[in-house]
């Protein structure tokens, strides 16, 4: 890709607070960072910790479209063992990753986002770590370590793992909930046992219908509905459905679920339960809170293929497969470009694991549009890059639109769906160039 | 009142703040008291300001029930009365 053209914002160090320690028992530094405006980064100095030059490549970029409230309080800041990412809330920690992290179809370990829901989040030792398998329709229990897991036929996978509100804050009109923008989501390369090996452990009866999973985040008070999710039996005798230890080659980072999480590839992130310590067959629907009302969709509005029907209602359902995707990642919002030079607009692509068939661009208003090179295929379950060279002649505001299609003829919208939680956000992109 | 308020400390101890979330600063007002106890027990105040100024009284007016009704949080009547107010207030359209 050629070089990235960002709208420059400094990062700066302001608060160095004490050192805290994290799930695999380092002692790391916790930094907090502000954007500012200028165009350089600067790095202050004496700053201790962790690779703060990562901090000089990010920015905030804050969409326009977010709520005024979202762009006041939103910060970098680093959590333990991450690099700044953008901090929606401190409590539970949601943060997400800045764009620049996603010109790759690999989105890097200490960059992937986090989002929890409950404010309990232990640190997980891996020595004495187990997660208990069993559950009504199983026919039987057993408790496995992380070895037990690590002596199993190991599967790798690549895929996405985007949240179900990614975009949230760009609804309009708006929507509560933590207010994303762009980067709810990362792709990483996923290693861990199949579910159904381990479900094989035990057994599992016929009249099972979904598999229930818990993990050790728990609520802060008691009447606090622990955050408890299922699937449906079929989804998890799926070979890519994973319980993963590695991510990228490496442990699981603490903020992502480590020493080991559910990997629900082409599904969104809500399935996906970190530091999972428990898997349960059951034959009846999983009827907790997580599971209903939360994570709904209306029915009818998505073109879902895979539906989770055990958990339908006669008005809506809860969301399963993504739908398809794709981000401009080379410019930012506003970003300024030459006229007349070549400008490789760059992003990436994806969708539900049908796998990306097309990534178009048009520079007409959704006029004419022009079919963008695609990057390796990493597998139908990840980001696919695509890039697109262009020539901008007219100096003033040049609108770049991307639209993906994938394998099953899915394509974006180009409005969006309304629907109350805001999920499944997928309209067209604009981005909006500063030709001088 | 005070057993209240007790528990809420102890609540507050068993989830410490998050670093950070001291920067967070909500508007001065009537009921900002109540907010950073009861609400802030929970989950941090940026929580607040990052959900505004979209929400019109009726969507604070829920928020406020859901926390209660549906996350447990014990806060009594006159107290979700101020803290919907507060809100709506500084925070809503």
């Amino acid at each position: 890709m050629s070089a990235p053209a960002y709208r420059s914002i400094d990062v700066r160090m302001l608060v160095h607070a004490g050192a805290e320690v994290v799930g695999n028992g380092r002692a790391v530094s916790r930094r907090r960072f502000l954007a500012g405006t200028g165009a350089a980064a600067v790095a202050a100095s004496g700053a201790i910790g962790l690779g703060l030059a990562h901090a000089e490549a990010v920015s905030l970029n804050l969409p326009s479209a977010l709520p005024e409230g979202t762009r006041a309080t939103a910060v970098l800041d680093a959590l333990p063992g991450k690099k700044p990412l953008i901090k929606l809330s401190y409590r539970p920690p949601n943060y997400e990753t800045p764009i620049e992290y996603f010109r790759t179809a690999i989105t890097p370990n200490d960059a992937f986002f986090v989002r929890y829901h409950l404010a309990n989040i232990p640190e997980v030792d891996a020595t004495t770590w187990k997660v208990v398998v069993g559950g009504e329709s199983a026919n039987g229990q057993t408790e496995l370590t992380l070895d037990d897991l690590k002596k199993m036929p190991a599967v790798e996978v690549v895929a996405v793992n985007q949240c179900s509100g990614n975009r949230r804050g760009l609804f309009e009109p708006h929507v509560p909930g933590v207010e994303w923008g762009y980067g709810a989501m990362g792709c990483a390369r996923w290693k861990g046992a199949r579910l159904k090996d381990v479900l094989d452990k035990v057994g599992v009866k016929k009249e099972a219908i979904e598999i229930v999973f818990g993990g050790a985040d728990e609520p802060v008070i008691a009447e606090m509905p622990d955050f408890i999710k299922s699937i449906p039996i079929w989804k998890a005798m799926e070979d890519s459905t994973l319980i993963a230890y590695e991510m990228n080659g490496q442990p699981l980072p603490h903020f992502n679920g480590f020493p080991a999480r559910i990997v629900v590839p082409g599904w969104t992130g809500t399935y996906w339960v970190k530091h999972v310590t428990s898997i349960k067959a059951v034959p009846k629907p999983e009827t907790g809170f997580w599971m209903n009302p939360a994570y709904r969709i209306p029915l009818g509005k998505f073109p879902v293929v895979e539906r989770f029907t055990s958990q339908e209602t006669a008005i809506n359902t809860p969301i399963t497969e993504m739908v398809v995707n794709s981000l401009i990642t080379s410019h930012a919002e506003g970003a300024g470009v030459k006229a007349s030079s070549l400008v490789t607009i760059g992003g990436i692509a994806w969708d539900g694991g049908y796998g990306i068939s097309t990534v178009d661009l048009s520079t007409d208003s959704g006029k004419t549009w022009q079919r963008a090179k695609l990057g390796q295929d990493l597998g139908r379950f990840a980001f696919r890059t695509f890039e697109y060279s262009l020539r901008p002649v007219r100096r003033g505001r040049q609108i770049v639109m991307a639209r993906a299609t994938n394998k099953i003829g899915q394509t974006q919208t180009s409005e969006l769906i309304q629907n109350p939680a805001g999920y499944h956000h997928n309209r067209i992109q604009s981005l909006m160039l500063n030709v001088a | 009142m005070r057993i209240f308020a007790v528990a809420l400390l102890a609540i507050a101890f068993a989830v410490p703040a998050a670093a950070g979330e001291d920067l967070v600063q909500l508007k001065k007002g009537p009921g900002l008291d109540k907010v950073e106890t009861n609400c802030g027990a929970c989950h941090s105040l940026d929580y607040v300001e990052m959900n505004s100024p979209f929400p019109n009284a009726t969507v604070w007016d829920a928020e406020v029930t859901k926390m209660i009704k549906t996350f447990g949080a014990p806060i009594d009547e006159s107290d979700a009365k101020i803290i919907a107010d507060y809100l709506k207030k500084n925070y809503g359209s």
